[in-house]
């Protein structure tokens, strides 16, 4: 569906939340509106346009231009349209004589200070200053313009996505308003009075400032004064096409905005309801990956990982694979091969994955990168509450009294969201921080944590439980909620358990490291502050106990009835664009699409039916079992699509062994991922610009992602997989994603609802969306729960095998920064490197001392099972006692430290605590010297193929 | 027998010599026995200061101006032999000056030492906020609607109307602020009633704070105040431990917490929501209106703002009724206005009289002509933004309808004499650059039309191209006055034009 560009529609100010109705007359037109809407917006409504400049429906009405004055019978002078609320009876002209003429007086000062270059200017055609001047008729500046102006200010090119031109500015401020309201960052204000009264980002420049690239400001610019960099050099886009960000799990909608081919802008879309107009320094400026020269478009082969890439049609390359495969099987046995899909890709491409491992491979090898993050919330949460998903729509904070955030970091990871956060904290919410370290929002602009708790790494469980046991035991618990919608005797036995001393705080205190009168006071706060929310992240799920936490922090929601309605809930923070996703498509070893358990031989059944072939019962192997037994020898084939496990899984060494131990690995990626430099095949992804698909947020929303360019290999990654389960011998035949929805639809009583035409129709949808909830379904377990009753889980706290000691004195735990995703393949390869170049050791400058190291200087971290050296970092923002890193660059070998302990659930790896020592040294380590080396060698294996063809 | 010695320590008196005064009073009366030398508030009568008053058996009559050199004669004098000196003014209360005044508000200015607590009392002091106390809210609203009283900080809105609107919103927290930013220039009655008669404007905001149901106060002072804010200072401390202030107000059980907080030193910080924006510790601009501070002010909670001479007025309101006060005054404009005499004139100071009378009486009988001695020319009312009056329009009445009629207002009472010296065009450039120095810059017509103004009017004074500039800026008034946030930029265009109507000789 082709779009041609024009500016998303802005209604001026925001639309007022359902107050009475008022009818009003704008110019001779009828409108009713809710009371506490602007005249400004009620004349959109009534498709009256009224001139604005400094007014946008994302801000609030500021009244600062002056050119939306209108008349109002009765009333003196000329009010302001933005400013001016709707009363009942109101008969409001918008055009008259006197109202031209004010409305050129005013248009006539801005020009007297503005640059005549409209021509030669990069928002030529897409500007509202000149737009606005063309509304009212300005004919003639009689100021001249040897006055007063700003015309010679100096640019700020300092950030590497968009430039700041001040001569063009007309000081609406709506940049200013953008960065505070919308992001919540108060990067920007207005310096000086009077004619002297500009835009600034405080003493230095935008790059040095505490901006976040968020871009607010930028499309909350009317004139070029804050432009792309992007549109200054390639001009101003032709068309657009609505898709969704492939970044992280808040799923934000864009507007990609092209010429021809070439995406010149994505700009956050004002529909897009997990966003509503606001994006991140990732979604919204890092796509230049898509179009990187280390895109690899041509498949490749190769006998051995010792020789170099030979480039071959994709017929060839895909016989090869296929031809290994069987072999493999025909030699090992049917379980000898496996694959890994990702939640980086669309459902439908996932859906397909484990349709060829089940229907093509005829086992249940296939596991899911959210192994490594998230298993934990689909068990603990399947549980409890009786499915693998969050319980709210992601406005539900709006509403939300008390917030509590444990294990997560929303402004750095899920940035648009935590700008949510952030502006329903600033109108009041209360909030309770349970985390190592002193995250953002602990002290934030014009945002304070009422309690911070910074729990020992490891300790999250005995946390929880000590909260539990105060609520219980202070009889704070909504017994009437836990007696009409909860499990009796669960409960019984629980409360028993929580109650018991050795869960009070007190008792736990040397295990959290939490003072248990903090502790006491987040809990009566967390019971009794009105509507209390959860939004808990991977700093819960990847532990040992990871899903004992995810049912921990279930149980208190349940025990305190704060889970059925907005406001409340239990939120897991997704990492990845489509974890939800590819969880829900059944790419677990054990679940068919829809969480439904192999074993059921009715489900079993239906797709048996649908896919014409019989189903293994039984479960196959997860991720970590899949190396184990790659190391045994009876695991020999791995199809690996868009994930790098060789970078992102625990225990790296042991993953390099058992990469190479395999003797087919095919890897599907867009890059040669640092997995790849282990493959026999590569067969060459598509970015999610390049295909059409959906992804599925936290929030459970299918979103549509849109094809706005050509596959730069020829094929949509769905469209690879089809072709491999063809050479298999496994005939699928779509010729459209929607296809795949279909099927999907058809097999999956939570999706029965879901199509591309309703997708279109709505925008997005939030599953369960069936027959009982034909336009999906934003908060969860509202009558009764998914299971019928809630489940009162036992959480015993059991303390880490990984334990701080004389040996590894510290823990070490791991997170990731705003302008970096993850393993980093795609953000390194955008000029987000301004901000994350390396990643670095944070550590107490008290533990810092007590090893003679200071700021900057190489420190060398030892785990039991390996070590790696980065720079260190001296900040309070860590404890005593614990060390902090994140893992962008691959170089950095965060995960040559993390060992394989794992959840014993789900098998999640324990990322989040690693006991290590850290010493100053003065030379890489000895595995990072073989990563450098062993890169360089695959480079040069890469170089060569490119060369020979 | 004792005397008493009053010499004024208000800013205004020293500026001229007060504290020279009062030394050579010091080291003159040592070696009399029981004198007292009382460092009062000034009455106002700024042409007279630095004045003396010597009390002796209940008798007060008063010197000056006087400088230190006079001290010593006067000191020699028996009482008998002070009328005598060329400089004896008699009892000030029969002096011509202050006798053709009504004195209300500032009844007791200049009468003791303004920190005393027990003279404050002597003078009918806190009987309006005893009073007020044992009323309900409402009652106390209705009473000060039926007074009659406007604003006093320019805009003359109804205080009554103010307040009950505050009353009526429901909130957790309201505030009441005490605009204390007097920014208009030749303006000084905030200042003089905070140095003379602090606990009167203690005693209105409690009042306030009872009426409407707040229980803390601001007050915003201009920096430039260093003496009312020492002096403020100590009278709020005095004021608490009295039991006047703080959590339990003349034991009705009632709380009025009051701080005293600095400007931030910009004229356009006294425009309430910039004054609002500044106390909560931001730049100080303009917010738009609606929401009303009475609905969404300090902190977004309910405010009553109120200029100092508003709230002052409260406390005699309270304590001699509403009717009393509505009983002078003209029209709607009750009660008395506080003039301020100054610019090109013999006699300045402030001048209470009911509203109603002609701004000819006011100069013809306090005025004392020009100081040059130059007829008179132009006179502008209501600070910078007021009109330029010339002759013809001087027998205007004294009220705000009245004034508004004529093209003027009355604002804070400023009145600035010009004689026949003044250069209209320039005074009509004054305005615009005054605008162009003062603008919070929000908004359009006002930060770029006032550098606009500035320049046409420079062409028009350059004398070129007279015709087309005077229209261009006939045009841009329009739009300032029409499409401007606030009154800053809205009434800037009123002392150019009417320059402009009235002088048209000086534009050509
Ligand atoms: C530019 C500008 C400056 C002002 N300065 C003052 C001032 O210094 N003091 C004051 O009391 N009111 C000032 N005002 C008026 C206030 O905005 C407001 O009307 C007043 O404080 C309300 O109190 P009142 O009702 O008691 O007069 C100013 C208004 C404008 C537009
Ligand atoms: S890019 Fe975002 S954070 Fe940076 S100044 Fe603009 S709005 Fe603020
Ligand atoms: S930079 Fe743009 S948004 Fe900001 S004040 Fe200037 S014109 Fe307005
Ligand atoms: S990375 Fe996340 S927050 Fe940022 S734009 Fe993409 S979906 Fe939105
Ligand atoms: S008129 Fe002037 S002072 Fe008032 S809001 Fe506009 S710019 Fe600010
Ligand atoms: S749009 Fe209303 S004042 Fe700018």
């Amino acid at each position: 569906m082709v779009q041609y560009y024009e500016p998303q529609r802005d209604y001026g100010t925001p639309a007022a939340s359902g107050g009475e109705a008022v009818a009003l007359q704008i110019d001779g037109i009828d409108i009713e509106v809710p009371a506490g809407t602007s005249v400004m917006r009620a004349a959109a409504l009534a498709g009256v346009k009224v001139p604005k400049l400094c007014a946008s429906d994302s801000l609030e009405a500021f009244g600062s231009c002056r050119v939306c004055l209108v008349e109002i019978a009765g009333r003196r002078g000329y009010p302001a349209s933005c400013t001016t609320p709707v009363e009942p009876g109101m008969q409001v002209q918008t055009q008259t004589p006197a109202l031209a003429k004010l409305r050129r007086g005013v248009m006539e000062l801005y020009i007297s200070d503005h640059p005549l270059d409209c021509l030669t200017c990069p928002t030529n055609g897409d500007c509202e200053l000149q737009d606005t001047a063309g509304e009212v008729g300005l004919r003639a500046v009689r100021y001249g313009f040897a006055g007063a102006n700003h015309l010679e200010a100096e640019k700020d090119q300092s950030n590497p996505y968009f430039t700041f031109d001040p001569a063009k500015c007309i000081v609406c401020s709506r940049c200013v308003r953008a960065c505070e309201e919308v992001q919540g960052t108060f990067a920007l204000t207005i310096e000086g009075r009077g004619f002297d009264s500009r835009v600034s980002v405080g003493a230095t420049d935008f790059l040095g400032s505490d901006c976040v690239s968020c871009g607010a400001c930028v499309n909350a610019c009317p004139t070029a004064t804050l432009t792309e960099n992007s549109i200054i050099e390639q001009g101003i886009p032709e068309h657009t096409a609505i898709t969704t960000c492939a970044y992280c799990g808040v799923g934000c909608g864009f507007r990609a905005e092209l010429r021809g081919n070439t995406v010149v802008r994505m700009t956050p879309w004002k529909d897009g309801r997990a966003n509503e107009g606001h994006a991140c320094v990732k979604g919204r400026f890092a796509f230049g990956y898509a179009t990187h020269p280390d895109r690899i478009t041509t498949p490749m082969v190769r006998d051995s990982i010792e020789q170099p890439w030979r480039e071959v049609s994709w017929d060839e390359a895909l016989q090869f694979a296929a031809r290994r495969f069987r072999e493999i099987q025909e030699r090992h046995g049917r379980n000898s091969i496996g694959a890994i899909s990702s939640s980086r890709c669309t459902n439908e491409e996932v859906y397909l994955v484990q349709k060829l491992v089940r229907a093509g491979f005829g086992n249940n090898n296939i596991d899911t990168c959210a192994r490594v993050c998230h298993s934990p919330t689909g068990f603990g949460l399947k549980t409890t509450l009786g499915e693998s998903a969050g319980t709210q729509a992601f406005t539900s904070v709006d509403s939300a009294d008390v917030i509590m955030v444990i294990g997560a970091n929303p402004t750095e990871a899920h940035p648009v969201f935590g700008s949510r956060l952030k502006r329903r904290l600033r109108e009041g919410a209360r909030l309770i921080v349970i985390d190592p370290r002193e995250i953002e929002l602990v002290d934030a602009p014009h945002i304070r944590a009422d309690y911070h708790l910074p729990v020992n790494p490891g300790a999250n469980v005995a946390v929880l439980n000590a909260m539990a046991h105060v609520i219980a035991t202070e009889a704070l618990h909504d017994a009437g909620f836990i007696a009409q919608r909860c499990d009796r005797e669960s409960f019984a036995s629980w409360l028993e358990f929580v109650s018991a001393e050795h869960n009070a705080p007190e008792a736990l205190a040397a295990a959290t490291g939490v003072d248990p009168e903090s502790l006491r006071a987040a809990a009566r706060l967390y019971a009794s502050g009105g509507n209390a929310a959860i939004y808990y992240g991977l700093g819960v799920t990847e532990h040992s106990q990871g899903s004992t936490a995810v049912m921990a922090i279930a149980n208190l929601a349940m025990l305190t009835g704060n889970i059925g309605r907005e406001g409340v809930g239990v939120n897991p923070m997704r990492g990845q664009n489509n974890v939800q996703g590819s969880c829900d498509m059944g790419s677990f070893p054990h679940e068919l699409p829809g969480y439904r358990h192999l074993s059921d031989a009715a489900t079993r059944g239906q797709f048996e039916a649908a896919w014409q072939v019989q189903l293994d019962p039984e479960p196959g192997m997860r991720i970590p079992n899949m190396f184990d037994a790659a190391l045994d020898g009876q695991f020999r084939g791995l199809y690996c699509q868009g994930e790098d496990v060789a970078q992102s899984d625990p225990n790296t060494q042991h993953i390099e062994a058992a990469l190479s131990a395999l003797e087919c690995l095919v890897v599907q990626d867009i890059f040669l991922n640092e997995t790849a430099k282990f493959a026999h095949v590569f067969l060459p992804g598509a970015s999610f610009l390049e295909k059409d698909g959906t992804f599925t947020n936290a929030e459970r929303r299918i979103s549509r992602v849109r094809k706005v360019m050509p596959p730069l290999s020829g094929k949509a990654d769905w469209e690879v997989t089809q072709a491999f389960a063809a050479a298999l011998g496994c005939d699928m035949d779509y010729a459209h994603p929607s296809q795949i929805m279909d099927e999907i639809a058809s097999l999956t009583p939570t999706f029965s609802g879901v199509s591309y035409a309703l997708l279109d129709e709505k925008g997005s949808l939030q599953w369960p969306c069936n027959e009982s909830a034909p336009e999906g379904t934003p908060t969860m377990h509202r009558d009764e729960f998914v299971r019928g009753k809630g489940y009162f889980a036992i959480t015993d706290f059991v303390a880490t095998d990984e334990r701080a000691n004389r040996r590894f004195p510290l823990l070490l735990t791991t997170g990731r920064i705003l302008s970096q995703y993850n393993v980093g393949a795609q953000t390194r390869r955008t000029d987000n490197s301004a901000w994350h170049s390396e990643d670095t050791l944070e550590i107490h400058p008290h533990d810092a001392q007590e090893r003679g190291v200071s700021e900057g200087d190489w420190v060398g971290i030892q785990s039991r099972v390996g070590n790696t050296v980065l720079r260190a970092t001296l900040t309070t923002r860590v404890k005593p006692g614990v060390v902090y890193t994140t893992f962008h660059h691959p170089v950095s070998g965060a995960n040559v430290v993390t060992t394989d302990n794992s959840d014993w659930a789900t098998n999640c790896p324990e990322y989040k605590v690693t006991a290590v020592q850290v010493s100053r040294v003065s030379a890489p380590s000895a595995w990072q010297a073989r990563q450098q080396q062993f890169d360089r060698k695959q480079r040069d294996l890469l170089e060569r193929a490119r060369t020979d063809a | 027998m004792s005397t008493r010695y009053f010499v004024p320590r208000d800013a205004t008196a020293r500026a001229v010599g007060a504290d020279a005064v009062a030394a050579a009073l010091a080291s003159g009366v040592a070696e009399h026995n029981h004198a007292e030398i009382v460092r009062n508030g000034s009455r106002g009568a700024f042409w007279l200061e630095p004045l003396l008053e010597i009390e002796q058996d209940g008798k007060r009559v008063g010197f000056g101006p006087l400088c230190a050199d006079d001290v010593p004669a006067i000191l020699a004098l028996e009482a008998h032999e002070y009328a005598t000196h060329d400089r004896y003014l008699g009892p000030l209360e029969q002096h011509p000056w202050f006798a053709a005044q009504q004195r209300v508000t500032f009844m007791r200015a200049g009468l003791d030492d303004p920190l005393c607590l027990e003279s404050y009392l002597a003078r009918h002091g806190f009987e309006g906020l005893e009073h007020a106390v044992h009323l309900s809210p409402g009652d106390i609203v209705d009473e000060v609607t039926r007074s009659g009283l406007r604003g006093r900080g320019g805009a003359a809105f109804p205080t009554g109307v103010k307040w009950r609107t505050v009353l009526e919103a429901e909130a957790g927290q309201k505030y009441i602020v005490c605009n204390a930013d007097e920014g208009d220039s030749g303006t000084f009655a905030d200042r003089l009633l905070m140095e003379s008669d602090p606990y009167q404007l203690i005693e209105g905001m409690a009042i306030a704070g009872v009426a409407v149901g707040a229980d803390r106060g601001y007050i915003y002072l201009r920096s430039e105040y260093p003496d009312a804010w020492q002096v403020m200072h100590t009278a709020i401390a005095k004021a608490e431990a009295a039991g006047y202030l703080g959590q339990d107000i003349c034991d009705s059980g009632r709380a009025f917490h009051l701080e005293l907080r600095l400007g931030a030193g910009a004229y356009i910080c006294g425009e309430e929501t910039a004054l609002l924006d500044s106390l909560e510790g931001k730049r100080g601009v303009v917010r738009a209106k609606p929401p009303l501070p009475a609905h969404q002010g300090l902190f977004g909670q309910p405010t009553v703002v109120n200029n100092v001479l508003t709230l002052a007025a409260v406390a005699s309101i309270m304590a001699d009724g509403a009717e009393a006060y509505a009983g002078l005054g003209s029209g709607r404009s009750r009660g008395t206005l506080t003039l301020q005499l100054a610019g090109n004139v013999r006699h300045g100071g402030l001048v209470e009289v009911p509203y109603g009378c002609t701004l000819r009486e006011v100069l013809d009988t306090f005025a004392g002509g020009t100081r040059s001695g130059r007829p008179m020319r132009a006179i502008q009312v209501g600070g910078p933004l007021g009109a330029y009056l010339p002759e013809s329009l001087w027998d205007t009445p004294l009220d705000y309808e009245a004034f508004a009629a004529a093209g003027g207002m009355l604002g804070h009472g400023g009145v600035v004499v010009f004689d026949d010296t003044v250069d209209m065009a320039a005074q009509a450039r004054f305005a615009m650059a005054f605008c162009a120095a003062e603008s919070c810059g929000k908004c359009t017509p006002c930060r770029v039309g006032s550098v606009r103004g500035v320049e046409v009017l420079d062409r028009i004074i350059a004398r070129e191209e007279g015709a087309r500039n005077l229209a261009l800026l006939e045009d841009l008034c329009d739009t300032m006055t029409s499409a401007s946030l606030c009154a800053m930029g809205g009434l800037t265009p009123n002392p150019v034009r009417s320059a402009i109507a009235h002088f048209p000789e000086d534009f050509q």
